[in-house]
């Protein structure tokens, strides 16, 4: 049914469908409604699973990893310095292959202190084993909760996920938003099974250590499950698209590409200003288009490299900067494209909540065309 | 043996870590002032000091990493530690 409710509260909507045993969370701007709301849901008897208050984000992911490993669908959600403060437990999570999913309410990371969007913590845990998504809109981010848990809990792949939004622009924001049924999400997603679990009749005993001889190949397991969950993700979202109308098929969403000789790439809300002012820009008669990251890891290569061959420039959209190297994204795409004659350029956008506009997105576009990127965009330049 | 899903592993499994390999110095139990007090054996943190049919002390250098703490412990000062050849 179709409903005008905040992202946050689409969220927890989400999380209720898909019927987590245990939740355990940590309030934080801005992914505080969705905690709110859940524990107002566990109150109620609306939603029937263990709410476990902690003192910390550490304690937060800790309860998750137990729970998960005693055999449990679990979720938690956070964002920013409560990210950070997990850092250690998310790799954990990682290696001892425990399907958790948490909602990650994209904001920028301190110092300085600041509350407002840009995407720095979700892509500083890039390397830390976790499938991560990102949503352009609130149903998207309603939708790859379910499809996420799909994926995890495949005993081919067997990894946690974060489902990213943007802080404020989407958790804040009330959008129409289809909430699916309860019988529709037991269909489509059904009871977890663990591959393994901790049974006092059968004792185990999860993360062991793996010396010099064996440490290598558990690192490649980890990344074998990451590349097997291209197909996964691919088939969780057709079948998504067929039971809800709502096609996630692909790990990328094409905007106007077939004729583009000029591509955007970003990932997340700005996409939705990408496609209006490229509209504005087709009236006007140039021929861009938008690639959009859907699925940030695993990293759709190949989606990537077939979708950008036949335009001449690219020009993507950072939300995040690897200090003293370049936007995360663009790193990929250039990686993608290694070889080929395309012109890419980077574009740091966005940090710490900085508006960006239709006009900063044409911008953006005249700059690639002239060759010049790889750059802060929009700088205050008086200040410096 | 493929290695498992999220390294777990059943009980015991410490057993198979051979951790003789890592010692540098190997307790020589002399047996010639030794009372039998087995203090090395309660103070052994790998617990891999057993008692014989004889009722001395033996190291079980299969596990043994060389720590040094029976020989520092030993009341009667029997135990020396002495260098492994390589």
């Amino acid at each position: 049914m179709r409903q005008i409710i905040e992202g946050s509260h689409a969220v927890a909507e989400a999380v209720r469908l898909s019927r987590p045993q245990v939740i355990a969370a940590y309030p934080i701007t801005p992914q505080t409604h969705i905690v709110e709301r859940l524990a107002e849901m566990v109150a109620d008897g609306e939603l029937n699973g263990e709410y476990i208050t902690v003192e910390s984000e550490f304690s937060a992911l800790s309860a998750c990893l137990g729970a998960s490993a005693a055999g449990s669908r679990v979720y938690s959600a956070t964002t920013s310095q409560g990210l950070a403060l997990m850092f250690e437990v998310c790799f954990n999570v990682a290696g001892m292959r425990l399907p958790i999913l948490m909602t990650i309410a994209n904001r920028s990371l301190s110092a300085p202190l600041s509350i407002w969007n840009d995407q720095q913590d979700s892509i500083s845990l890039r390397d830390s084993g976790w499938l991560q998504f990102y949503a352009e809109d609130n149903q998207e981010a309603m939708d790859l909760h379910f499809i996420a848990y799909r994926v995890m809990e495949d005993h081919r792949i067997l990894l946690p996920a974060f489902v990213c939004f943007d802080g404020f622009i989407l958790t804040h924001t009330y959008e129409p938003v289809d909430v699916p049924t309860q019988d529709e999400i037991d269909t489509y997603l059904p009871a977890f099974t663990p591959y393994q679990k901790l049974d006092a009749q059968n004792p185990l005993s999860f993360g062991m250590y793996a010396t010099p001889e064996y440490y290598m190949e558990f690192r490649y397991m980890i990344d074998q499950a990451m590349q097997r969950s291209k197909d996964v993700i691919g088939k969780a979202g057709r079948e998504f698209g067929e039971q809800f109308g709502r096609d996630y098929s692909s790990l990328v969403e094409e905007y106007r590409m077939e004729d583009a000789e000029t591509a955007v790439v970003a990932m997340g809300s700005v996409c939705g200003t990408i496609k209006d002012s490229i509209d504005e820009m087709r009236k006007k008669g140039k021929r861009v288009g938008l690639l959009k990251i859907r699925t940030y890891r695993p990293f759709p290569i190949e989606e990537v490299k077939k979708s950008l061959q036949s335009a001449s420039t690219v020009a993507v959209m950072d939300k995040n900067i690897s200090l003293g190297s370049r936007g995360a994204v663009g790193l990929e795409v250039k990686d993608a494209l290694f070889g080929s004659d395309i012109s890419i350029y980077d574009y740091i956008v966005g940090l710490g909540g900085r508006d960006i506009r239709k006009k900063d997105v044409a911008a953006i576009v005249d700059l690639a065309e002239k060759g010049e990127g790889n750059l802060f965009y929009g700088l205050h330049e008086e200040v410096l | 043996m493929p290695l498992s899903v999220g390294c777990t592993a059943c009980p015991g499994r410490a057993r198979d870590n051979k951790t003789g390999s890592w010692r540098v110095f190997r307790p020589t139990f002399k047996h010639s002032k030794c009372t039998k007090c087995g203090i090395c054996s309660l103070i052994c943190p790998e617990g891999c000091i057993e008692v014989g049919a004889d009722e001395y002390y033996y190291p079980n250098l299969v596990y043994c990493k060389g720590c040094g703490l029976c020989a520092q412990e030993c009341p009667a000062e029997d135990i020396e530690m002495e260098q492994e050849a390589k």
